[in-house]
């Protein structure tokens, strides 16, 4: 019997990370209030104080704690990304989340009893890059990017002694995650250079006759039809014209749901599935957690009669991006 | 300050590629890339081919540059990286941590654009692995690199990209199978249609993106010809120009000419105006939108 996978769930405020140890969490993350998390923004994430609330919240419940500092530290604000390490250290984080490795080996030399994993946005897809961060910073566990199928997912597992995490749920990167760069193109900001895609600040909203037109810095991302359920612009989700076609030709407005592959990835020896969402409420932490703690649960003492129940999919779908779900790259028919 | 060509990012048939390479100005060139970057599928030119091309292009005089695939993810994949990683001939550009852990240690190596170096921390580390020269993300620009260049290792080489549509993104997802409804597995090497990718438009027709398989490149050509003297000033050493379809040679001249003095101002631009395959693009270069013109 293979171990159980850890779930390790989102918090963007105080009330989410309690509704996620509430919920069955085996790990939650956050980041910080700046530029040195992937989900920069207003309003989201911790300062010294809540971060300290927090994790002793979730320490007397047994459920660790991970600081994601998973942008890449530009060149013009370097201390900031190293404060934030020691911070983590200070705070008594279980782990950080890295991306960058110049940080790593920051943390590795300066804070050697801190656990460190590799973030998605470290874009490491296959075995040989994540054991380059293993030899150079001893990462304990490293997140995969949502490219692979699930026979390369167990490929990679195959071939490393580090933990390997992948996305269960939640919004879907189509691009390799670190490797995308159509954010800056746009709007000057992106995942790497300032821990946010798409940015709301580039975001206007503009009626035009019957239609509402959605655009990012000026530049038109869809357009909707009266009566049409009209999403966020993350840019690769809007309808372009390609060959005298008008389409989703990136990717249509949908969330990774992998609760169906749950018997494949934790026969394969998956050390934890993520869930995507920092940026959105604590119902929603409280819901997909819970979710997915009795998902995995009852995978795992019954994994021969595993199916997704109902209730699961239909609460799930219920949180997804225009209500639609995919099992994204692991199922190859989706390239 | 010279000049790279970087490698061919599109799926050209075989005698397209290879007649394209014979036809270089190749004096004008301090280093050519090569190898297959975007998709594992191309299967027009094997390993064998590329090393042959980069025999034959090494004797015009020619620093020969093999590329890493960007993203790699099947052992199929990496078995193609080890082989032109451990080629023992040519300097290898690493576009992957896997490749770069392949060469560590083991052979001086490029720093490849898709590696994300934006820190002297990171460069740092790069080049204690053995990379030699790196080549600037292409979100970056002159005040990141400002930073950069005084921290760089010594001995270490800067090379920026100056020319091309920008490659921006990678997916498991291939765009061009998916405009056809072609299952990637079964995409009938479609991307052969469209040498310099398939044009994305807004609805409102304004040019945006350009789709090259699993790669998303700008509509836009990226251009730093008007900003030589800022970069020289940097110290950068080689300047990046992608290849397109038609008018590279052209592209090729007219820098060189630039490089050299002999050409400037107005004049340059109306050179590059004329092979420019759409509107240009600078504004990473200036800290702004990259599809965003800023210079005059």
């Amino acid at each position: 019997m293979r171990k159980k996978p850890e779930l390790v769930c989102p918090a963007g405020s105080l009330p989410a990370l309690k509704a996620a140890v509430d919920n069955g969490a085996d790990w939650v993350y956050f980041g910080l209030r700046d530029d040195t998390n992937a989900r920069n923004f207003a309003g989201l994430n911790f300062d010294a104080r809540t971060a300290s609330e927090g994790i002793r919240y979730a320490h007397d419940r047994g459920v660790e704690t991970l600081l994601a500092i998973n942008t890449y530290p530009q060149a013009s604000g370097w201390d900031r990304w190293q404060r934030a390490i020691d911070q983590a250290a200070d705070l008594g984080m279980d782990a950080v989340i890295l991306a960058d490795p110049g940080l790593m080996r920051y943390a590795a030399h300066k804070h050697p009893k801190l656990s460190l994993q590799l973030s998605v946005q470290g874009s490491a897809t296959n075995h040989e890059a994540i054991n380059l961060y293993r030899d150079q910073f001893g990462i304990r566990r490293a997140v995969l990017p949502r490219v692979l199928s699930v026979a390369q997912v167990e490929q990679v597992i195959h071939n490393t002694d580090v933990e390997i995490e992948v996305f269960g749920f939640g919004s879907l990167c189509v691009m390799v995650e670190g490797r995308c760069a159509l954010s800056s193109f746009a709007t000057g900001q992106s995942p790497n250079t300032f821990g946010a895609c798409s940015p709301a600040k580039a975001v206007r909203w503009e009626p035009e006759g019957e239609h509402m037109n959605v655009r990012l810095n000026n530049i038109l991302i869809d357009r909707y039809a009266g009566g049409e359920n009209a999403g966020y612009p993350t840019l690769c989700k809007g309808r372009f014209d390609v060959g005298g076609e008008t389409y989703y030709a990136i990717e249509e407005p949908s969330s990774l749901n992998a609760l169906e592959l749950l018997p494949q990835l934790t026969a394969m020896g998956i050390a934890a599935i993520k869930i995507e969402g920092r940026q959105r409420s604590p119902a929603y932490v409280a819901e997909t957690t819970r979710i997915w703690r009795a998902a995995i649960d009852d995978c795992c003492a019954h994994p021969a009669r595993f199916s997704t129940r109902p209730q699961w999919k239909a609460g799930l779908t219920k949180l997804t991006e225009g209500q639609q779900y995919t099992l994204g790259a692991y199922n190859r028919k989706w390239n | 300050m010279k000049l790279a060509l970087g490698p061919v990012l599109y799926y050209w048939p075989r005698q397209t590629l290879l007649g394209f390479y014979t036809n270089l100005p190749h004096a004008q060139l301090a280093t050519i890339y090569l190898g297959e970057v975007v998709c594992s599928r191309r299967h027009g030119m094997r390993t064998a081919d590329w090393l042959d091309l980069a025999r034959d292009l090494a004797r015009t005089g020619v620093e020969v540059v093999l590329s890493t695939l960007a993203l790699i993810e099947s052992e199929a994949d990496l078995r193609a990286m080890r082989r032109v990683a451990e080629n023992g001939e040519f300097l290898v550009e690493a576009n992957d941590m896997g490749a770069v852990r392949v060469l560590a240690g083991r052979a001086r190596f490029v720093a490849g654009p898709h590696l994300n170096v934006y820190n002297p921390q990171t460069l740092a580390w790069l080049g204690e692995l053995g990379a030699s020269r790196w080549v600037m993300p292409v979100e970056l620009g002159r005040d990141a690199l400002a930073l950069l260049q005084p921290e760089r290792p010594g001995g270490m080489q800067t090379e920026v990209f100056a020319y091309g549509r920008l490659p921006l993104a990678f997916s498991a997802r291939c765009f061009t199978a998916r405009h056809y409804n072609l299952p990637k597995d079964d995409c009938q090497f479609r991307c052969l249609d469209h040498p310099d990718g398939q044009a994305l438009a807004t609805r409102e027709g304004q040019p945006f993106l350009s789709l090259n398989g699993i790669q998303t490149q700008s509509a836009q050509v990226y251009d730093l010809s008007g900003v030589l003297s800022p970069m020289r000033e940097l110290g950068v050493d080689l300047l990046r120009l992608n290849p397109q379809s038609a008018g590279t040679n052209s592209v090729i001249e007219a820098y060189s000419r630039a490089l050299q003095g002999n050409l400037g101002g107005a004049d340059l631009e109306k050179a590059l105006a004329s092979c420019r395959l759409t509107d240009p693009c600078d504004g990473y270069w200036h800290g702004k939108p990259g599809i965003e013109h800023v210079t005059a």
